[in-house]
């Protein structure tokens, strides 16, 4: 089963809740923990495990050949990135542009563009008793995250037996990252906080949810703060809120020094039962 | 005209709150560019009028004639992005998973595949309380092109601060590294780094530092939550000093940014004790530095 842990907003908690939930979960059965916040990846701070496998993660980039060219402008004509362009004698192949379609390089009448792989990131996977933990970092000055999200899901798909359970530490926001990280996911859960702007982020989260006609709950992270909007709304729109996380000065404090929460506060760890009870129940019904 | 980007890689660590306060601060003197397109937040601080709004189109989604299609089963061959599904029903096209590349219209050999231009959210153009002008905009949710909506919102800001004379542009960026950053930082004079003293925020401050640095822009930073952990605190002066970057100020660990966004105002609108003087001499900071290069 593959769960993605979401927000609409940045720093709500989707990395706590991350590892916290997979260290505690893996307790009990195998579970992978997947960081696909490739821009920033956070969890490895929190996740200290043995390396047991490392790879460079690359994209396919066309790559002029000026000998079999024959300067005819198709490469340019079919691109709808403008990352081929045709100047005076050459070609010009801008990479942070591409997106990988292919077009340039297979209708080519010369074969003058073939394809090449291109280093665009690296994954690391670690092992600690029943948790694995996957991470791919996205090269600084690569624009792109898609491309390395969708290669981490596919090394984990071959990786991974359906018995493990797989949990997605989803990027923030609302746009391609986001979708590409939970299009695959059996359930979302949309961490957010009790305060306007994470009421508005939690609405385009819930819309694009929606759109991609995925099952989603909703976890209330630093409780206590803020207002009722959040829970007014969830209830409004039958939203389940799974779980409330304290607020605490004491749990940013862990968190700042790259600490698990749950061994050390009880509150936190009593609502992340809730959560993993949750999820064990919908594990078993999968399997 | 001095354009100033706030960025922070990690997200929650107060930019939007800090970059509101600025732009209260510098009132009818600035601009304000809301870049965080993807989840766009400054608005609750800012309240602004609308003045004017419209659609913002890029990129394509293919669009297939099932009365012309032959099912050949060219085009879900071609398609690097999964976005064809060939049922025997007819063939239909993810617009999601569609990256606009349109491929497969070229190959397609009946013509049944069409490359429609894309609305992919909207733009605004505002008045705010703070008397400013603010540029912002709403993406739609799972659109693609954040990277250019960024940049066009940055366009019509520099248009107006040119054409009205304004000394700065205020810029809330988005977080991370990817391209939506990478067009938040084209053209920026100086670039404000929000950080919190949090091993995931030293982590998050180098690696977006390293692509400002790219871009040989100048940075200052603030340390949001400074007392929350000393120690993560003192290896962020260590790499500020190391890397050039100007120390902008320590805030302390303050519900009083959650309080203040609760009711809708920017930091400095509800503070008036130690917070709002700190914003007020970053500010100035700021403005000093990017005075002093001018000359």
């Amino acid at each position: 089963m593959k769960i993605a842990i979401a927000s609409g907003k940045g720093g709500t908690g989707k990395t706590t809740l991350s590892t916290n939930l997979a260290m505690y979960l893996a307790e009990q059965y195998p579970v992978v923990l997947i960081d696909l916040d490739v821009e920033e990846p956070n969890s490895g701070l929190f996740i200290h495990g043995m390396l047991i496998h490392q790879q460079d993660m690359f994209k396919m980039i066309p790559e002029w050949d000026k000998a079999a060219c024959t300067l005819c402008g198709k490469c340019q004509e079919v691109c709808n990135y403008h990352s081929v362009m045709k100047l005076g004698s050459m070609v010009m192949v801008f990479p942070e542009l591409c997106h990988s379609c292919h077009a340039c390089s297979e209708l080519c009448p010369a074969q003058a563009l073939p394809m090449q792989a291109v280093k665009m990131g690296e994954l690391k996977q670690y092992e600690t008793g029943k948790l694995s933990f996957v991470e791919s970092r996205l090269d600084i000055g690569q624009e792109q995250a898609v491309p390395l999200i969708a290669n981490t899901l596919d090394y984990v798909e071959k990786n991974f037996a359906t018995n493990y359970l797989k949990l997605y530490d989803a990027p923030p926001g609302t746009s391609c990252p986001v979708i590409k990280a939970t299009q695959e996911a059996d359930l979302v859960i949309l961490i957010t906080e009790p305060t306007p702007f994470g009421l508005h982020d939690l609405k385009l989260a819930i819309e694009t949810m929606r759109e991609l006609h995925k099952d989603f709950v909703a976890v209330v992270n630093r409780f206590g703060i803020g207002n009722n909007e959040v829970f007014h709304y969830c209830e409004s729109e039958s939203i389940q809120v799974l779980a409330k996380l304290p607020n605490d000065r004491r749990i940013a404090e862990l968190y700042s020094k790259g600490e698990l929460v749950y061994p050390q506060h009880q509150e936190f760890a009593e609502q992340l039962k809730v959560i993993a009870q949750y999820i064990t129940r919908m594990q078993e019904r999968h399997l | 005209m001095k354009e100033i980007v706030v960025i922070s890689g990690k997200g929650g660590t107060g930019k939007t709150s800090l970059t509101a306060s600025f732009a209260m601060l510098g009132g009818n003197e600035v601009v304000v560019a809301d870049c965080d397109v993807d989840a766009a937040d400054m608005h609750l601080l800012m309240q602004p009028v609308v003045k004017t709004e419209e659609d913002f189109f890029s990129g394509y989604t293919a669009e297939i004639n099932s009365e012309k299609c032959i099912k050949c089963g060219r085009c879900a061959a071609i398609c690097r992005f999964d976005a064809i599904d060939i049922a025997e029903s007819g063939y239909e096209i993810s617009a999601i998973n569609c990256e606009g590349c349109g491929y497969c219209a070229r190959i397609c050999p009946v013509e049944a595949i069409t490359m429609v231009e894309e609305n992919v959210g909207k733009l605004y153009i505002s008045a705010t309380k703070a008397s400013n002008v603010m540029v912002h905009a709403r993406l739609k949710s799972g659109a693609d092109n954040s990277g250019k909506l960024v940049a066009r919102v940055k366009k019509e800001a520099k248009q107006i601060a040119e054409e009205t004379g304004k000394a700065w542009i205020i810029v809330d960026g988005s977080p991370g590294i990817g391209c939506p950053v990478v067009s938040s930082l084209s053209g920026a004079d100086f670039v404000v780094l929000v950080t919190e003293p949090s091993v995931s925020g030293l982590h998050d401050l180098k690696r977006v530092y390293e692509l400002v640095n790219r871009f040989h822009i100048p940075a200052g930073c603030i340390i949001n939550k400074a007392d929350i952990n000393p120690d993560v605190a003192r290896q962020i002066l260590v790499y500020l000093q190391e890397n050039k970057i100007t120390h902008l100020s320590d805030l302390p660990y303050d519900e009083t940014f959650t309080a203040a966004m609760t009711i809708g105002q920017t930091i400095v609108e509800y503070d008036t004790g130690r917070l709002a003087e700190l914003l007020s001499a970053s500010w100035i900071k700021i403005k000093q530095i990017l005075s002093k290069e001018q000359t």
